[in-house]
């Protein structure tokens, strides 16, 4: 599987992306999105994900909050915050000016 | 919001680890239900463990845990020694509130600023000058015309404000219908206070420069808000209504905002009336209101006020040079002594008071006392803490041998000092609480309180947590220090040198042993002080007095004041009645210049008074030579005088026949009687030559001069002279001759107010020795016990060799006697220094008495024998077989 560190650096890109497009989704239908729009190319590490959202949260880019399912059990769900957006919108700028530098040298090399 | 909720977080941590452990057991749940398989899917998760530590970690704040958990182990630690930790909660406290409370006295006196705008650039002006006997003065008070030329003068750099002293002056508010006089405080001031202070008024309108033109023209009265609520219960309709103050009426216009009460702090001014409105404005030689200067914003303190003082200083000199009235009958010696003033502009931004002066250094010896009783309490904690310390070396040892960092054990040790330094603040701001408002309701006679605003506001808040910081560094940083530098190898073999936390604590005793020792010698000081002050010898009798300080208006005759005085003596329960101009120690004194043949007065003045021929007798103050003065006697006539008077101006002469003028070309008084010498006006200082004139004073045309105010000095036959002073006042309001009864006192309570200070700083130094030397017991009690305790084996061992018993006694107080000794010779030390500050307080009481220093050493001597008994009992109950079984 592709695990690279530019991905690494990146999962917070893609789990607020995910989050903007589809609001309230739990850990594991974040890590499933990932998978699924990727088409199992990009896997988010189990054990990273739930710090990355966590550390999110306490920078105040994504809310959480914990629902009944139908099941019974309880489930987490997270949802973008305005600073989120914003956020959103500076990693990808960010991302995409990289992989345009890279693409760049790649040219060139 | 991010910190606050790993604060939150790090509150509740139990709840959150369960959470995170819930969302990442229903990750994996989710995980099997979309068909991967359980055993996979844990196992791509890893340590579930280290996932929830990670997680923990972000989502609370791990500083705050480890303080948390280290002051609930603090908590622990404190239950374990109750009786312990609660001393050391309770003397910390007594030390943190005394401060506490000191701290509010002296700020609310001298510090805190006045609550106007750009209380910074306000100073108030002075005179220095050689006052009479030669000593320095400083006078602050200006006649009102010299103040109009300095207020013009200046204009451009600041405003020049003038304000009276707030007399308790009798008023009647003629708004109820009533013609009841009281009591209230009033202030004369410029029409530019209010706006130059930028106060707004909380009901009608101020007082503006308008309103303070001409001598009479304008009678307004602004009330503070003060006075505006507990007098009239904040009734809006007070506006329009007036008041009666002598022969005036005002006009009530406006109160003042909530919390301006004038300038003068220690009293609150009840009622602002307009300078110009006072009788004495016009006079040229009438000093009687202080003067303010408000610089304008945008002038530097620095380089403005030096110029102005010279610009000042000029026009006061050529005020006082031009000014006709004002030397009238001074010799050339006295106007160039006065003269020879300098002006000084001192800063003023927390309002100037006479009680401000009077109680600086007795503000200042209060705030000494208070920080030594924190000091002794704080190293007695400390001793406290080293013992539990070494008692816990093997914890911290096997603490920092599983890996513990020293800051980490720092930490855990100054949380728990901070947890007895935060308990006892509590209790402590409780006593300040109490002991602020008590200790200024002891300030000033009863009748006339101090009064001074003592919020509990962000000044006082801000002192008390920087009070428990240095508290908890003082008590808690050495002894965590200590704890922290254990060496694990040694103390885990079972201690290392058993003698260092002993000496750190035997350094301890001798340092709070000199400070106690500080504590006793001052309290000694004052106490003797008092004592020789109160027992002074009068000269006169204050036994069942009653004092009627009487008005009457614009002056009745003397036959009038006679025939009152007349009537009180038929009433029953009166021994007899005298009249003298004002009592004896009160507020008034009035010197005269003595001139004797027609030659220029002589340099000393002589102190007067008025009174009728009964006065001696009723005062019991004896005649040693001469005769009273008769119903007949007048003044300008008939006087006596008193011994000193005899010695100053008669001296090695027989006085009786030779006369006196009251300064030069005056009419001749002729001595007629010589009496014991009494103290004038202040029990503190020498007998000053009197000269008693008859109360009866006749004009040059020898007719009788109306008599404006006097005092009846009653003899009653009662235990309580008060308790006739009702009805003997009703007897003199029946009478319908124009007095009026204005005040009424006894003589004993007027000599019990000359001793309020020393009254004040004794008892509280009495209860500061007392809580310091239960302090000092204590500590030593604890030490030396802690000793006992550690050297048992030691004891032990001497004991099965053959010690006898006075050679354990030795070894376990010898070297507590030795500090004790060095500790008291310091202590000795720092109240020599301490009593060059203060002598000048102390009323024929020297550092260097033989009876200062020995009070103190007993009572630490004693101190010391009691606390350390026990211990020495437990050192030779010491049972040698016990201990090396045990080993």
């Amino acid at each position: 599987m592709a695990k690279t560190d530019a991905l690494q650096g990146s999962l917070d890109l893609l789990v607020l992306k995910i989050l903007s497009r589809r609001p309230r989704l739990h850990g594991y239908a974040i890590m499933a999105a990932i998978g699924d729009t990727s088409g199992e190319v990009l896997r988010a590490e189990e054990g990273s994900l739930y710090p990355a959202l966590y550390r999110m949260e306490e920078a105040g880019w994504i809310r959480a909050e914990w629902i009944k399912k139908d099941t019974g059990r309880r489930a987490r769900v997270y949802e973008l915050t305005a600073a989120g957006k914003k956020q959103l919108g500076a990693e990808e700028s960010r991302w995409r000016s990289v992989s345009l530098a890279i693409n760049r040298v790649l040219r060139e090399a | 919001m991010s910190l606050w909720s790993r604060v939150l977080n790090a509150m509740r941590g139990e709840r959150l680890n369960r959470e995170i452990e819930e969302e990442l057991q229903a990750h994996i749940e989710e995980a099997i239900a979309s068909g991967r398989d359980p055993r996979e899917a844990r196992r791509s998760f890893g340590s579930m463990l280290r996932r929830r530590e990670a997680s923990h970690s972000i989502r609370a704040a791990g500083w705050l845990e480890a303080i948390l958990a280290d002051i609930r182990f603090g908590w622990r630690q404190l239950g374990r020694n109750k009786v312990t930790s609660a001393a050391a909660v309770l003397s910390l406290a007594v030390g943190i509130g005394s401060c506490v409370a000191a701290f509010r006295l002296i700020d609310a006196l001298l510090w805190r600023p006045l609550p106007i705008s750009n209380s910074s650039n306000l100073y108030v002006l002075s005179r220095k000058m050689i006052g009479l006997y030669g000593r320095p003065v400083e006078d602050g008070h200006w006649a009102t015309p010299e103040f109009k030329l300095m207020h013009d003068a200046v204009k451009e750099q600041g405003d020049l404000i003038a304000i009276s002293d707030a007399d308790r002056t009798d008023v009647t508010w003629a708004m109820d219908g009533s013609d009841e006089v009281e009591k209230a405080h009033v202030a004369y001031v410029s029409g530019n206070l209010f706006p130059v202070f930028g106060l707004e008024p909380a009901l009608g309108r101020l007082l503006t420069p308008a309103d303070d033109r001409g001598p009479g023209a304008e009678p307004y009265a602004v009330l503070s808000w003060d006075y505006w609520s507990h007098r009239f219960g904040r009734d809006p309709h007070v506006l329009g209504g007036s008041v009666h103050i002598g022969d005036q009426a005002f006009e009530i216009i406006g109160v003042g905002p909530r919390n301006f009460s004038g300038t003068e702090k220690g009293t609150v001014t009840d009622v602002f009336l307009p300078l110009s409105m006072n009788k004495s404005a016009s006079q040229e030689s009438m000093t009687w209101h202080r003067v303010f200067l408000m610089l304008k914003p945008g002038v530097k303190q620095a380089t403005a006020i030096e110029p102005l003082r010279q610009h000042l200083s000029a026009i006061n000199h050529a005020f006082q040079v031009s000014c006709s009235s004002c030397f009238h009958g001074a010799t050339q010696r006295d106007i160039d002594r006065f003269l020879n003033q300098q002006l000084v502009i001192s800063s003023a931004g927390a309002g100037v008071s006479d009680l401000q002066k009077d109680y600086r250094r007795y503000l200042g010896i209060l705030g000494l006392l208070a920080a030594l009783i924190l000091f002794i309490a704080c190293l007695n904690v400390a001793n406290l803490m080293t013992a539990q310390a070494s008692a816990r070396a093997q914890e911290m040892a096997l603490r920092i041998s599983i890996g513990a960092g020293r800051r980490r054990l720092i930490q855990l040790i100054l949380s728990q000092s901070a947890l007895l330094a935060v308990l006892a603040s509590l209790f402590g701001a409780m006593f300040a609480a109490w002991s602020a408002p008590f200790v200024l309701s002891l300030v000033n006679p009863p009748d006339n309180p101090a009064r001074l605003a003592l919020p509990a506001d962000w000044r006082v808040l801000l002192f008390g947590f920087g009070l428990i910081v240095l508290v908890v560094l003082l008590f808690g940083l050495l002894p965590a220090l200590r704890a922290s530098a254990v060496r694990p190898v040694a103390a885990l073999k079972g201690g290392e040198d058993p003698h260092s936390p002993r000496r750190l604590m035997r350094g301890a005793i001798a340092l709070q042993v000199a400070f106690c020792f500080l504590v006793l010698f001052m309290c000694s000081l004052f106490v003797r002080s008092f004592q020789r002050l109160q027992n002074r010898p009068l000269g006169f009798s204050t036994d069942r007095l009653l004092l009627l300080e009487t008005v009457a208006g614009k002056g009745r005759l003397p036959v009038v004041w006679n025939q009152t005085a007349e009537a009180l003596r038929a009433t029953p329960g009166v021994d007899s009645v005298a009249i003298s101009g004002w009592p004896l120690v009160g507020r008034i004194m009035i010197n005269s210049e003595i001139s004797i043949n027609g030659a220029p007065p002589s340099p000393t003045p002589a102190w007067f008074l008025n009174v009728s021929p009964e006065w001696f007798s009723t005062m019991k103050i004896p005649l040693t030579s001469g005769r009273a003065f008769r119903p007949q006697d007048t003044s300008p006539g008939a006087a006596i005088v008193n011994e000193i008077f005899v010695k100053t101006y008669f001296p090695g002469q027989d006085p009786i026949g030779r006369t006196f003028e009251r300064g030069a070309h005056q009419p001749l008084n002729k001595i007629v009687g010589v009496t014991a010498d009494v103290p004038y006006h202040d029990l503190r200082e020498p007998d000053r030559p009197i000269f008693y004139v008859p109360f009866d004073e006749t004009d040059d045309k020898t007719l009788p001069t109306p008599v404006g105010f006097a005092t009846f000095t009653i003899h009653t036959d009662t235990q309580n002279p008060l308790a006739l002073a009702n009805s003997l006042r009703q007897i003199i309001a029946r009478r319908n001759n124009g007095l009026r009864v204005s005040n009424i006192t006894t003589q004993l309570d007027l000599v019990r107010d000359q001793t309020i200070r020393e009254r004040l700083i004794a008892t509280l130094a009495l209860f500061f020795a007392a809580v310091a030397l239960l302090l000092a017991g204590i500590g030593l009690y604890a030490v030396l016990n802690h000793s006992v305790l550690q050297r048992r084996r030691e004891i032990g061992i001497r004991m099965a060799i053959g010690s006898p018993r006075s050679g354990i006694v030795r070894i376990v107080t010898l070297d507590v006697f030795l500090m004790i000794a060095i500790g008291g010779g310091t202590g000795l030390s720092f109240g020599f220094g301490a009593a060059r500050f203060f002598g000048s307080l102390l009323y024929q009481v020297k550092a260097t008495d033989a009876d200062t220093m020995a009070l103190p050493a007993c009572a630490i001597l004693l101190t010391t024998l009691v606390a350390t008994l026990p211990a020495v009992l437990r050192a030779l109950r010491t049972d040698p077989t016990e201990i090396l079984r045990a080993e």
